[in-house]
């Protein structure tokens, strides 16, 4: 056991390091250093433009995308060669933000399902972050029940082949700067939910497009809800067959969970360092034994993600696959970091309430108790990652499904609906 | 980067775990359970053939040379197993007292024969409720012989030989004890077996009467050592609960996937299911601690005394978690004393107290980070 690069992983993280040394915004480190859950990083300039300048100059030196083809504007470099570059990018690896859903979940998709002229079209303006994508799968009535979904695709009656799309999309990332998006529609009711699924790729400037802004529990706006009406799509832009919709969709949601959880922070080294400022009955609140006890098994989850992180990077290192342990981590990160957050809060007393530049670390805990009920829904509910525990680790069956074999449009709609 | 056992590692723990499968079944660690024998002799014998009990004992010691890596393996299986036999006590404590500060003399006389299993060790330490601190120790050394209770002892019942912390001399604080090895069946010591949650791990009342006593360490030095070795013993420790967590768990998968009601198997409910993926989630953390202070147990790293409590402080919240949802998986009949799921219970709440409580490997854990510095916690 060690903790060491082999020496191709050495030299390869040299020349990162290198590349990073000359090139990151280092204007921008202090701000992104300072940033906190939730809320944008950089303030002092467009943040988006800032985004996009610093992924421009690594796509042009051959670092973005890194596990992609480079004929698709990646590198082609390996998992664990990846890892390295984020280790080494660090606090500039905010800045890819608006890129998280294109490069991690789009991309892929494209990459699975697209022809090779749309491949060479689409993805290297994806990599290079000149242009920027939106996933549109959410909607009101399907979440974790996505295949309930009801954005209806038909056939235009033209006879042009062309698609017209009508209904809506909810909690759809980045939509308000997407230059793309990959969108699943309904196209066949009057077949079992799953079947009648239809997946298409479409400009966010088609006309008949809306995104309007979601204004969040927390007061902030990063979601939106987009807008179908009469919304036109060209057949060549279906990706997968008329109805595969729901296979094609699970090449995104296999990478999205890859995406989201790994790395995760939970903000114990802020809490630690807090619990070490803040004071419980003149002492420091460290020293108190109830606050040992929860800052320990705060610790032990934080430490535990940690180096099941590193486990999984060592099977990446030996040319492996990660085993199932990486599932556990969006799980255990959402649900202490928002206990971590109360329990902050806790030890500022009644002054906890307060929301402010005076409240300890700029209102950090404050933001981040806000903030964390959403990090338990998106991108898989704590629900659902615990269903994909027991059905595909432990091997324990599903659920019954009473929906599975009726034609979608005599599911019922409401808890409520008279029999 | 490799945070990973080894291949032979790995072949080691399979051969560890085949054999335990064929001698340490449920049935042998019941006739433990419901017997009048303290511990499993044959399966203590057999180990000790297989090479496993003087896995980090030099060869010169009558050991086989390895690694700690290989006694974390080793660990885990005997986890996973409940194995009712002295490891903990004689290995993973007395062994490791005396190579950290035994005498050249005294690791002659002792390691051959715990490698060989011909002798059982143990460590004495604890005298009476709550956490152990310098100034609870009350027994004490006066020429040459030592006098006091300590109670409960691991396996001070069985064993021949004890490690005992012991005050030498006048002073209060760390500084005023000292390490002892007492030959246990000298003159001088009386034990009788306590009666415990768990009869599986046998547990002792021993009084010491003027027994001859000889120092391990230096004067003064007794308080810095058994730190040490504790944190050593509860990364060890950490793979047994690890290994328990993981049975228990696989108990309660199986149960669900077996077990049929209102029409479908119990695992199909969520209200199971969930269970089910919580005990995983923390058996899965508390191998990924377990794996960072192995690390840190073979390569003598400074982050050992944070590594052994995080990986203490995980295992035992996985160990406990697990066997106590193992029990509600399987609903009535996780409490009857015929189905095994009660003596999970047992070794995991038995364990979880071992080498001093939760709490205070919590407590530990917290004053290491404070006093080290940011960088740990991150």
């Amino acid at each position: 056991m060690d903790f060491d690069d082999t020496p191709e992983e050495a030299t390869f993280r040299a020349q990162a390091r290198a590349f990073i040394d000359a090139h990151a915004p280092k204007h921008l480190a202090p701000e992104l250093k300072r940033a906190s859950f939730g809320s944008s990083a950089v303030q002092s300039e467009d943040p988006l433009q800032a985004s996009k300048a610093w992924q421009k100059k690594k796509a042009e030196a051959g670092w973005a995308c890194l596990h992609w083809p480079k004929e698709y504007g990646g590198a082609g470099r390996s998992p664990i060669e990846r890892v390295i570059w984020g280790q080494e990018e660090g606090i500039y690896s905010a800045l890819s933000g608006p890129f998280v859903i294109g490069h991690g979940m789009c991309g892929p998709t494209v990459m699975a399902w697209a022809g090779e002229d749309q491949k060479q079209r689409l993805l290297p303006p994806l990599a290079s972050g000149e242009e920027i994508w939106c996933q549109l799968f959410s909607e009101p009535a399907g979440g974790s029940d996505l295949a309930g979904l009801r954005t209806r695709a038909v056939r235009a009656e033209d006879g042009s082949g062309d698609w017209i799309v009508n209904g809506q999309k909810i909690w759809t990332s980045g939509a308000q700067h997407s230059d793309w998006g990959l969108l699943i529609t309904r196209t066949a009711p009057d077949v079992p939910k799953h079947k009648g699924l239809t997946m298409f790729f479409l400009s966010m400037r088609t006309s008949g497009v809306e995104v309007r802004p979601i204004k969040q529990a927390n007061g902030q706006s990063g979601f939106n809800e987009v807008y179908f009406k009469d919304v036109r799509i060209p057949d060549a832009q279906r990706l997968g067959a008329v109805g595969q919709g729901w296979q094609v969709s699970l090449t995104t949601l296999m990478n999205e969970r890859l995406s989201i959880g790994t790395g995760m922070s939970t903000y114990f080294p802020e809490l630690f360092r807090f619990c070490l400022e803040a004071e419980v009955d003149g002492e420091p609140a460290a020293n108190d034994a109830a606050v040992r006890s929860r800052l320990a098994q705060f610790a032990v989850r934080q430490s535990g993600l940690k180096y099941t992180g590193m486990r999984a990077i060592t099977a990446l290192s030996k040319g492996q696959t990660p085993g199932p342990e990486s599932s556990i981590g969006k799980l255990v990160a959402g649900a202490t970091m928002q206990e971590l957050a109360m329990f902050a809060l806790d030890l500022q007393g009644q002054a906890g309430v307060v929301w402010d530049e005076t409240s300890p670390q700029d209102g950090r805990f404050q933001s981040l108790l806000m903030r964390s009920p959403a990090t338990r829904i998106e991108g898989g509910s704590d629900e659902i990652l615990r269903n994909i525990i027991g059905e595909r680790v432990l091997g324990l069956p599903g659920d019954i499904r009473v929906d599975k074999d009726v034609p979608f449009k005599d599911i019922p709609t409401s808890g409520r609906a008279k029999s | 980067m490799n945070l990973d056992f080894s291949e032979e590692q790995k072949a080691l723990k399979d051969q560890v775990r085949r054999f335990l499968d064929a001698r340490c079944t449920p049935a042998a660690v019941r006739t433990i359970l419901e017997g009048p024998e303290p511990f499993d002799r044959g399966l203590y014998a057999g180990l000790a053939e297989l090479g496993v009990l003087g896995a980090a004992i030099p060869e010169a010691y009558g050991g086989v040379g390895l690694s700690h890596l290989e006694l974390c393996v080793v660990a885990e299986e005997l986890g996973r197993a409940l194995a009712p036999v002295p490891v903990a006590s004689s290995i993973y404590l007395a062994a490791e007292f005396l190579l950290q500060a035994g005498s050249e003399a005294q690791k002659r006389a002792w390691l051959p024969k715990l490698a060989s299993g011909q002798a059982v060790g143990t460590f004495a330490f604890v005298e009476g409720q709550g956490r152990m601190t310098p100034d609870k120790v009350q027994t004490a050394v006066a020429s040459g012989g030592l006098s006091g209770v300590k109670s409960p002892v691991s396996d001070g019942d069985i064993a021949d030989v004890a490690i005992v912390l012991a005050r030498a001399g006048g002073g209060r604080g760390a500084d005023a004890v000292s390490l002892f090895v007492v030959d246990l069946n000298g003159p001088g010591v009386s034990r009788d077996t306590l009666k415990t949650i768990d009869p599986t791990r046998s547990q002792a009342r021993i009084a010491f009467d003027n027994a001859p006593a000889e120092p391990l360490g230096g004067t003064g030095d007794g308080w810095h050592v058994t730190t040490q070795v504790m944190d050593r013993a509860a990364i060890l420790m950490a793979f047994e609960q690890v290994g328990g967590a993981d049975r228990a768990l696989e108990m309660a998968r199986d149960y669900a996937l077996d077990r049929m009601a209102f029409g479908r198997p119990i695992g199909s409910f969520q209200a199971i299911k969930h269970m089910l993926a919580n005990m995983y989630v923390s058996s899965t953390l508390a191998r990924s601690n377990c794996y960072y202070a192995a690390w840190a147990l073979a390569s003598g790293a400074v982050e050992l005394p944070v590594a052994a409590a995080t990986a203490r402080v995980s295992a035992t919240t996985a160990f406990q978690h697990c066997a106590k949802n193992n029990i509600q998986v399987h609903g009535g009949m996780g409490f009857t004393w015929a189905f095994d799921c009660h003596l999970f219970y047992r070794r995991s709440n038995a364990l979880a107290l071992a080498l001093g409580s939760l709490s205070t490997w919590e407590s530990l854990l917290i004053e290491r980070m404070s006093a080290g510095n940011l960088n740990a916690a991150a």
